[in-house]
């Protein structure tokens, strides 16, 4: 018993090292408008840490480019096949939404001018970063214990070390100052190891609750819902990502209950419950969807217009629903099996602002 | 049932649509001022299909007048058309000052509460900036915003639009609705249809709109 949590344990460090270790090599272009200098300067070639975000690499990049700059300052900003990359989302997760098949380097384009303000928000350098992870590690706080205090009553210099971890990808550093957050592990029960669970049962101590009277517990999750061709064979035909809005983003947190029948929760069940209407697992459903294919076959012609409506309205309705399903579950670059232990993922492979990041490949209809 | 009890000051998506349907209702019955247009609830769509149970309400066309062009008015009002050309002067500065904000309310899961989003424009449609936007903010509202530049109005991602719009940070909604809500003595399913209302109240202040009276009367 002791041996087996202690194996646990261990391998739960192995999975932080590789998170934090994660890094997606990148050949960064200067952008063709901002060459100031002939010939055009070389692509700059690194690696973005998984857990990072873009604009902490800009300092690196602007030193490489130095010689080649406009004159000016302006908000700096990168592109991929003429899309503007969302600073506020981390570099992995960018990487594993947008290159269907994993281009190795990641060909970025660079901009020193005309910052896309009407699709992405104002970022001031580090400080905007900094100040988005604060702002979600306080929201994914808020979603575990039900308030965000424990990150509101952090001293500033808890803050600042916790930070420049984050940036330095310094895991050890990070691990010192979050364990006092008091944010985990999520349990198969529901229970997590909490402040305010530690509360609970002193107040259940002078207070005596009927029992499963506390609140279910939460994990935080933002999914990134990416429609493919519904035909598609192999994933690198993928066409690519031209704009914002055909990507849906879901920041909703997943509520563990215990589910009748299963020993564990698995990442196909609790992708059912965050994103139902990409899972036909209802078996009427499937009838109806029978039904009403079979129904096409016998339709007779003599049938007056305003009957065929119907039918070929609740046709479409099929195929939306038949069509739509998951191909690809993406989690820091891995292909995850659907009967893989929900929490064991949440748990190991999240990021450090405790969101665990889930990108989904569904196939759709030609809009 | 009408929505879960909202005693923590949250309020569940059920709640939510409840809520949102009963504000917009209820504006429809009182007689608001000509220059407020009606709340409208907007389904959201996901993969080109309209959810059911998901969307988000919005007051959009709100016209605020810029500092100081109400007193333009004022004066020429007085001025009994005596010069033709201060009139046209007039006009064309009180149009040139006249913002247009979209107000958009939409429900985070994360934090159990709606969220105010906003935005505007100028009559030209170019979008204002937070500099801008800080001519139609009350005082109070200045003050908070020099203090906590990151915590409390930032430009962050509509999450059904998937463009920038200014928002009013949420971390806290939950603790003053709890104060605000425990004030109030009515049943806990009057408390989820009236939560809107009430936090409109607060919300509405702080970005300066200006909500009828006549919403919280019986």
């Amino acid at each position: 018993m002791a041996a087996a949590h202690e194996e646990a344990a261990a391998w739960s460090e192995e999975a932080a090292r590789r998170v934090w270790g994660g890094a997606v090599p990148l050949q960064v272009h200067l952008h063709d408008a901002d060459v100031t200098a002939l010939p055009p300067p070389p692509p700059f070639l690194t690696l973005g840490p998984r857990i990072g975000y873009l604009p902490l690499l800009i300092p690196v990049i602007k030193a490489h480019f130095s010689n080649a700059l406009p004159p000016g300052v302006d908000t700096v900003w990168f592109e991929y096949k003429g899309l503007p990359l969302k600073w506020y989302v981390p570099i992995g997760v960018l990487f594993d939404l947008l290159c269907a098949d994993p281009e190795r380097p990641w060909n970025l384009i660079v901009h020193f001018r005309g910052y896309p303000s009407e699709i992405l928000s104002p970022c001031e350098g580090e400080e905007s970063v900094k100040w988005s992870y604060m702002n979600s590690l306080k929201e994914a706080t808020f979603v575990i214990t039900g308030n965000s205090k424990s990150v509101m009553n952090m001293s500033q210099a808890d803050q600042v070390a916790l930070w420049e971890s984050v940036m330095k990808g310094n895991l050890d550093g990070y691990k010192n100052i979050s364990t006092r957050l008091k944010l985990g592990p999520f349990e198969e029960d529901g229970l997590i190891r909490t402040a305010s669970t530690e509360r609970q049962r002193q107040q259940s101590s002078d207070e005596p609750e009927s029992p499963g009277s506390g609140k279910p517990c939460r994990v935080p999750v933002r999914l990134y819902v990416r429609g493919v061709q519904e035909d598609l064979e192999d994933i690198e035909d993928a066409l690519p990502v031209r704009d914002w809005e055909i990507v849906s983003y879901i920041n909703r947190p997943f509520e563990i209950r215990k589910v009748e029948g299963r020993s564990y929760i698995t990442l196909e069940h609790a992708l059912q419950i965050l994103l139902p209407e990409f899972f036909n697992s209802d078996t009427q459903t499937a009838g109806e969807v029978e039904s009403a294919a079979g129904d096409s076959d016998t339709m007779n012609p003599s049938r007056s217009s305003q009957e065929v409506e119907p039918a070929s309205a609740s046709l479409r309705e099929a195929d939306i629903t038949k069509k739509a399903k998951v191909k690809l579950v993406r989690v820091q670059g891995i292909e995850l099996d659907m009967d893989i232990p929900f929490l064991w993922v949440a748990n190991n492979l999240r990021n450090p602002e405790y969101y665990l990041h889930i990108c989904v490949y569904v196939a759709t209809r030609k809009q | 049932m009408g929505g879960s009890p909202v005693g923590d000051g949250t309020l569940s998506l059920d709640g939510f649509n409840t809520s949102a349907a009963a504000l917009v209702k209820r504006w429809k019955e009182i007689e608001v001022d000509d220059f407020l247009p009606d709340w409208t609830w907007k389904p959201c769509s996901k993969m080109g299909a309209p959810s059911e149970v998901e969307g988000y309400l919005a007051l959009e066309g709100v016209y605020r007048g810029c500092g100081g062009s109400q007193e333009q008015i004022d004066e020429n009002d007085n001025s009994d058309g005596a010069d033709a050309v201060a009139c046209d002067t007039w006009v064309q500065s009180s149009s040139d000052n006249v913002h247009v904000y979209d107000f958009h309310v939409v429900y985070s899961y994360s934090y159990k509460v709606p969220v105010l989003y906003f935005q505007g424009h100028r009559s030209d449609g170019q979008l204002l900036t937070l500099d801008e936007i800080k001519h139609n903010l009350p005082s109070n509202s200045l003050k908070v915003l020099s203090e906590s530049k990151w915590t409390f109005i930032t430009r962050e991602e509509h999450p059904h639009l998937s463009r920038p719009w200014f928002t009013l940070h949420p971390c806290a909604t939950s603790d003053w609705m709890k104060l605000l809500l425990e004030e109030s003595k009515v049943a806990i399913e009057e408390q989820s249809l009236r939560y809107l209302s009430a936090w409109l109240s607060v919300v509405g202040q702080a970005v300066g709109l200006k909500i009828p009276l006549e919403l919280y009367c019986n």
